[in-house]
């Protein structure tokens, strides 16, 4: 079953290739890793993906459904979330709101009864409050949950952008450098949460990493990208076995 | 198991904290108001004061309305008191041509304020489709462009109303062409005078406390966290799917509700009202409680909102050293509430500390 199905999708800003057919296939389930040089257009694919570039050319098919060419809300409406290189956190909200922010499509209730407190605002807090303490737990940040998001230390902080991008119910997750600027034990922890979070929510996910161990470690399939254009795509030991791949990107 | 103790644990503690906030704030309004009118029965608050107090309230509107689309919202505005004199005009016409057919003062009010805040809200929708795409000084220049239109608009508007309807011109009062016995409501720059002044302290006090509870029930809900989270982030809150659009206008539409509910409280409360009243020193003063409150922080505003609306009027004996103390109490004030030294000391010698200490000393004794 294909989950994300993607056919040449480019894009240029000014004379520069960032993107350039960009083509890929992501069954139900899979972990797909997407690495690449700095520069190579790994985030600019993320960014296409969700809508907040235009692509020049090319398809995206999520689940059957073509999401080429909508806005990042209709995106993530049909099933795609993400986090960010630099981590976009709501600063001044709490741990806890920020993971409500993520379940705010799936669980409504109208301006109106919050503002006049009808039945339906306690029961869908309630609902609410519930469905983010679990996702919390998975990640460990329970105990935190009250306290303001910009006061995580930095390796909670990239967990939080996860557990909030899962609040919205995604069918694809889309991580950017999840483990960047993590201790070799936090990435450890990371590696664990994300094995869990695939069993927890049979979600499929595409994630870009410069962590090498992280990539062999967890990844069923890599595509690697380098100015933009693919330099190897397929089975870990293939692909980071693959000469070219090791004289562009490993550098070895 | 474990865990769900905790959980619920936490989670009754967070809805004690945001009620006892909410408690502490409406408590100070009450407390202020059942001194200020026991103050007033027994004669003892002098005529200046007792003259500020319906302004007091709505000056407090202003701020706290305000505060949504600044402190909140994250937008800035200079527009603000564009929208009270639409809630100003709308519902002191409302009351000049109902005067006579609505006898019930309560029902007429009631719907006076409603007449002012749909309008204001409406227009709060308009320049906020408007203004959509605009960010930090763009949209404080659009906004207080705004504000200046409805203004000087409003400033030569000729309405009159007889048997026939109700006529309208832009010209003078005698382009209205009202037969015989028809009555002109609004003069142009003259503004309307004659309003009913149905405006009391304690009505005022009723519209802050609700003005308080409709936008901290906001804030403390759904559409609320969506507002904070486009004023956090804009795109992380697209990523997660929240309509930056609805949400924008709809914090937009309800700030000028509320300040439209203002505007109907002060063309209620005076003899004349004149649309030079609301120029951009008005937006500005408001800005000032909001800022000086403190972003987001609605008690903040309405402390702020009270101190500067009494304090001008007491400085009146200094003549023209007036706004220049007004202007170093503004700054000391600012040094105070925000200063990292200052707000260092505050958190060492909060009120909350010193009973912990006296009552822990109580109890090791
Ligand atoms: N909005 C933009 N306008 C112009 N150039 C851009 C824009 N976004 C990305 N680029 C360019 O596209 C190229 C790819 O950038 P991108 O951020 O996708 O790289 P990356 O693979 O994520 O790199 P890194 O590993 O450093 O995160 C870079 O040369 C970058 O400068
Ligand atoms: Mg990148």
């Amino acid at each position: 079953m294909e989950m994300l199905s993607v056919k040449n999708l480019s894009i240029s800003f000014g004379g520069l290739h960032a993107v350039d057919s960009f083509s890929i296939t992501i069954n139900k389930g899979e972990l797909y890793g997407l690495i690449g040089p700095n520069g190579a257009g790994k985030t600019t694919v993320f960014n296409l993906l969700t809508g907040v570039y235009k692509p020049d050319m090319g398809q995206v098919i999520l689940d059957g459904e073509n999401i080429t060419g909508r806005s990042t809300i209709e995106i993530n409406k049909a099933g795609v979330a993400r986090t960010f290189q630099n981590i976009r956190l709501f600063k001044n909200m709490s741990v806890l709101d920020n993971v409500k922010c993520g379940l705010h499509n799936d669980n409504k209730y109208s301006t109106f009864a919050g503002i006049f407190r009808l039945p339906s605002y306690f029961k869908t807090e309630k609902r609410m409050n519930e469905q983010a303490y679990e996702i919390l737990e998975v990640f460990g940040l329970e105990k935190e949950a009250k306290i303001l998001s910009s006061n995580l230390p930095y390796g909670k902080q990239r967990k939080l952008e996860i557990a909030r991008a899962l609040a919205t119910n995604p069918k694809l997750l889309l991580l950017d450098e999840p483990a960047a600027g993590m201790n070799p034990s936090e990435t450890e922890e990371l590696m664990e949460t994300i094995n869990l979070v695939r069993k927890q929510y049979d979600v499929t996910i595409l994630l870009i990493e410069h962590d090498m161990k992280l990539v062999a470690g967890i990844c069923e399939k890599i595509f690697v990208l380098n100015f933009g254009i693919e330099l190897a795509n397929g089975l870990p030991q293939d692909v980071l076995n693959n000469p070219e791949v090791i004289k562009a990107y490993l550098g070895e | 198991m474990k865990n769900q103790v905790l959980n619920l644990k936490t989670r009754v503690m967070n809805i004690n904290k945001s009620t006892r906030s909410n408690a502490v704030t409406i408590g100070g309004i009450l407390i202020a108001y059942v001194v200020c009118t026991a103050l007033i029965n027994s004669g003892n608050m002098s005529n200046l004061l007792r003259n500020l107090l319906v302004a007091m309230c709505y000056y407090s509107i202003m701020a706290v309305s305000l505060n949504l689309t600044v402190g909140i919202l994250g937008q800035l505005s200079l527009g603000h008191a564009g929208f009270m004199c639409i809630g100003a005009f709308t519902g002191a016409f409302f009351s000049k041509i109902t005067v006579n057919t609505i006898n019930n003062t309560f029902i007429r009010f009631t719907l006076a304020i409603l007449i002012g805040a749909v309008a204001a809200g409406l227009f709060g929708i308009f320049i906020g489709v408007v203004v959509l795409r605009l960010k930090g000084d763009y949209l404080a220049i659009v906004t207080l462009a705004f504000g200046e239109i409805i203004k000087n608009v409003l400033n030569v508007f000729y309405i009159g109303y007889d048997s026939k309807g109700i006529h309208f011109s832009m010209k003078d009062t005698a382009s209205l062409n009202l037969e015989e016995g028809g009555m002109v409501v609004v003069k142009g720059a003259q503004g309307i005078s004659g309003t009913p002044r149905n405006s009391t302290f304690t009505i005022g006090v009723i519209l802050l406390i609700i003005t308080y509870l409709i936008i901290v029930n906001l804030v403390n809900s759904r559409s609320g966290r969506a507002i904070m989270a486009i004023r956090d982030n804009h795109i992380a809150a697209e990523s997660v799917g929240i309509d930056i659009t609805k949400y924008k206008i709809l914090a937009f539409s309800i700030s000028a509700a509320l300040a439209g509910v203002a505007g109907v409280l002060y063309s209620h409360n005076i003899a004349t009202v004149q649309s030079t009243k609301f120029g951009y020193n008005t937006s500005i003063l408001i800005l000032v409680f909001v800022v000086l409150g403190g972003m987001g922080n609605l008690r903040g505003s309405i402390i702020a909102a009270i101190i500067l609306t009494v304090l001008p009027e007491y400085l009146r004996f200094m003549q023209d050293y007036r706004m220049l103390i007004y202007a170093i109490v503004l700054i000391v004030m600012m040094i105070f509430n925000w200063g990292p030294a200052c707000i260092n000391w505050r958190k060492n010698h909060s009120l909350k500390d010193l009973t912990k200490k006296l009552m822990k000393a109580k109890k090791e004794a």
